[in-house]
């Protein structure tokens, strides 16, 4: 990595092993980084990159497409191109009570993990579930690929999460294949295969994007129930800061591959710091109906920058209307705390916290 | 009241297309008018049928029944001959401008073809200059002229989309989908952009999405499509004030962001997924999800009565439901 432009700072990060507590953390991912080629220098898709998602919560990441929200998943979940190269550490905290460093693992006890005590769904369930399989087979295997199951209890338990997610006639469904279902079905199969092991981290990855909003509703309203059924947290990936402030506790805010701004759900809305989360907010068209104002959209101007040749500096500033020039074009500001737990990447937010 | 007919007028539009098993009716009789300078947002699910309004209304494909008036002229079985020259008066921008793009001519080429077609412009010279006129219309400098459309980023193609649909000074905008596939603050730069063309060339426009916060912001009328049929109809303000038909009063509480818009929403969750239209359910199409639906929607006709000034609804229980009032209702 390049220049040392953390958000936290250096002592905080020296202690981390494999043995660090890591509190109420469930995930902890520390200066991850995932470069594109071998060509120097590198193309920095996502670039020092820290989080923390705590047991039991929702945590959404928001970002534009190119901002690096879904290649930060698939690094949890090591699902990403072998002609990716990673740096920086993920620290989870397993079923069993221990912190395992997952760089330190091999790809074999990755495997085993990911499906099991971490698993994901996916934005469009048509072309992430397999079309000549029943329902039935792909979900009684994704327990006995972790499991020294039967196939009778296999099939029990497909059932009993067919039934939890809402699918009615769970025992017929199970011979039903993909193309029976509508596209809402398909993403609540697509979450009952997830569940099969308990997951104790659900990654889901833009799940209501492809579907209709009367459906969107039906499945946002499903994973909080789940969640407060089965007490897993959710890595929850997103576009969209509407379905964010239905079902996030915090908000981490992604731009061009660094993190801009992060806390909690409701002060990330309500007060947002950093210019690019104001400026998605104020991109919302918006009419306040009790007066029946129109509110003027105000656009970000110009678009995402190149991955390729970021811009020097903020990487927000070429399209940021808070711009000092000779500052914000220079050197890159770390995260600063604006409220507790609530910390932007801006110049303008002052040590004290008051911007 | 108003003596001049409305610019665009549809009259009990029907669109079925015979596939395997039956037919599938994707619009069943849609009537609307647009007045000039006039935006009318239509809204609806995935298979309500709004792009197969949009499409049938400039003929992209064929109507089976109604009529659709322009200028008050009827184009729904004139030849494609005559209906020529009238396309000019209506252009339609697409929803995904990668795909509506010919990738192997270059900005300006596409820009021109329009020009061409219509008989625009004396010389090449002559559409060259409109065309880049156009781009500067739309905020791109003339730069992007001699560039392929895989050069741009998805929010510049719209703008070509746009300057492309603009470019033989139509007098009715179809808009079909145009923001939906495009990052947020790109949509809104987008959106900017057609709010103000829409007031320096003084253009009619449909907006055809399923984004509510989209419509509303744009529309002066809306009209909610469920199943291929109307659902509702009349002045935004009014009908996302207070909806008068349970699809949209649902439709607006499963938008998401109650908690940003700082009020306390009651979320209406509809059960199940919409029918088939292959085989719609008899009486209201939306009964089988609807939490007031009583016997009589079975058999009931569909129906538009009148709920207010210009407003209408397709639900045979508004009067006594009057929804909207005071929040949502408890399901009596």
């Amino acid at each position: 990595m390049g220049s040392n432009i953390s958000g936290k700072p250096a002592a905080e990060k020296a202690g981390a092993g494999p043995d660090a507590d890591l509190n109420n953390g469930l995930v902890d991912i520390r200066n991850l980084s995932v470069a594109i080629g071998s060509r120097f220098p590198a193309t920095y898709i996502i670039n020092d990159i820290s989080l923390t998602v705590n047991e039991g919560e929702t945590l959404a990441i928001v970002g534009e497409s190119g901002s690096g929200k879904s290649v930060t998943s698939l690094a949890v979940m090591d699902l990403l191109a072998p002609n990716l190269s990673v740096s920086g550490e993920i620290l989870f905290n397993r079923r069993d009570g221990s912190t395992v460093r997952l760089e330190d693992m091999t790809p074999t006890q990755r495997r085993q993990m990911a499906g099991d005590e971490m698993a994901m769904i996916f934005q469009e369930p048509m072309t992430s579930l397999n079309p000549v399989l029943t329902i039935g087979d792909q979900l009684v295997e994704a327990l006995l690929l972790h499991r020294d199951e039967s196939m009778a209890a296999a099939r029990a338990r497909a059932i009993e999460m067919l039934a939890l997610v809402g699918i009615s006639n769970p025992t017929e469904r199970l011979d039903t294949y993909v193309h029976e279902l509508s596209g809402g079905m398909r993403q609540r199969v697509m979450i009952a295969m997830a569940l099969m092991c308990s997951p104790r981290l659900l990654i889901a990855d833009e799940p209501t994007t492809a579907l209709d909003v009367t459906i969107q509703a039906q499945i946002l309203e499903l994973l909080q129930r789940l969640q407060a059924e089965l007490g897993m947290a959710i890595l929850f990936i997103s576009h969209d800061l509407d379905v964010v402030s239905d079902i996030a506790d915090r908000i981490v805010v992604f731009y061009s591959g660094r993190v801009v701004e992060e806390g909690p759900a409701r002060q990330v809305l309500k007060d947002p710091k950093h210019p690019y989360t104001i400026g998605l907010l104020n991109s919302k068209p918006h009419i306040d109906r009790a007066a029946g104002q129109k509110h003027t959209l105000q656009p970000i101007s110009g678009s995402m920058p190149n991955l390729a040749a970021p811009p020097a500096g903020c990487r927000f500033h070429p399209r940021c209307n808070l711009v000092v020039e000779g500052l914000c074009d220079k050197e890159e500001p770390g995260l600063r705390a604006a409220a507790p737990e609530h910390r932007a990447r801006c110049v303008h937010i002052n040590p004290e916290g008051n911007s | 009241m108003i003596m001049a007919p409305p610019l665009l007028e549809v009259e009990n539009l029907s669109k079925w297309f015979p596939v395997e098993g039956g037919l599938l009716k994707a619009v069943t009789d849609v009537s609307f008018a647009v007045k000039k300078g006039e935006v009318l947002g239509i809204v609806g699910e995935s298979g309500s049928g709004k792009s197969t309004v949009g499409q049938t209304v400039l003929r992209l494909t064929e109507p089976n029944g109604g009529d659709i008036r322009l200028n008050g002229t009827s184009i729904a079985e004139i030849s494609q001959s005559k209906l020529r020259p009238m396309r000019r008066k209506m252009q339609m921008v697409f929803q995904d401008p990668s795909a509506s793009l010919n990738p192997h001519l270059r900005v300006g080429q596409v820009l021109m073809e329009p020009l061409k077609i219509h008989g625009i412009g004396k010389s090449r010279e002559g559409r060259e200059a409109r065309a880049i006129q156009l781009l500067n219309l739309v905020g791109l400098s003339a730069d992007y002229f001699d560039r392929f459309p895989h050069e741009l980023s998805g929010g510049q193609r719209q703008r070509v989309g746009i300057a492309r649909a603009l470019a033989c000074e139509p007098e009715l905008l179809i808009a079909d989908e145009p923001v939906s596939a495009l990052d947020v603050s790109i949509q809104a730069q987008v959106l900017a952009l057609i709010e103000g063309l829409k007031k320096e060339l003084s253009l009619t426009l449909v907006i055809i999405s399923h984004d509510m916060s989209v419509v509303e912001y744009m529309s002066d009328r809306v009209i909610v499509l469920y199943l291929g049929r109307v659902m509702e109809c009349g002045p935004a303000a009014t009908m996302f004030a207070k909806p008068r038909h349970p699809y949209t009063e649902a439709l607006l509480s499963a938008i998401p962001g109650g908690e940003l818009e700082n009020e306390k929403r009651q979320r209406i969750v509809l059960s199940g997924d919409p029918p088939s239209p292959i085989s719609p359910p008899s009486g209201c199409p939306f009964r089988t999800r609807c939490r007031y639906a009583v016997e009589a929607c079975a058999g009931a006709g569909m129906q538009l009565v009148s709920v207010g000034e210009s407003h209408q609804t397709a639900c045979i229980r508004a009067a006594e439901l009057n929804l909207g009032e005071e929040g949502v209702k408890e399901v009596v």
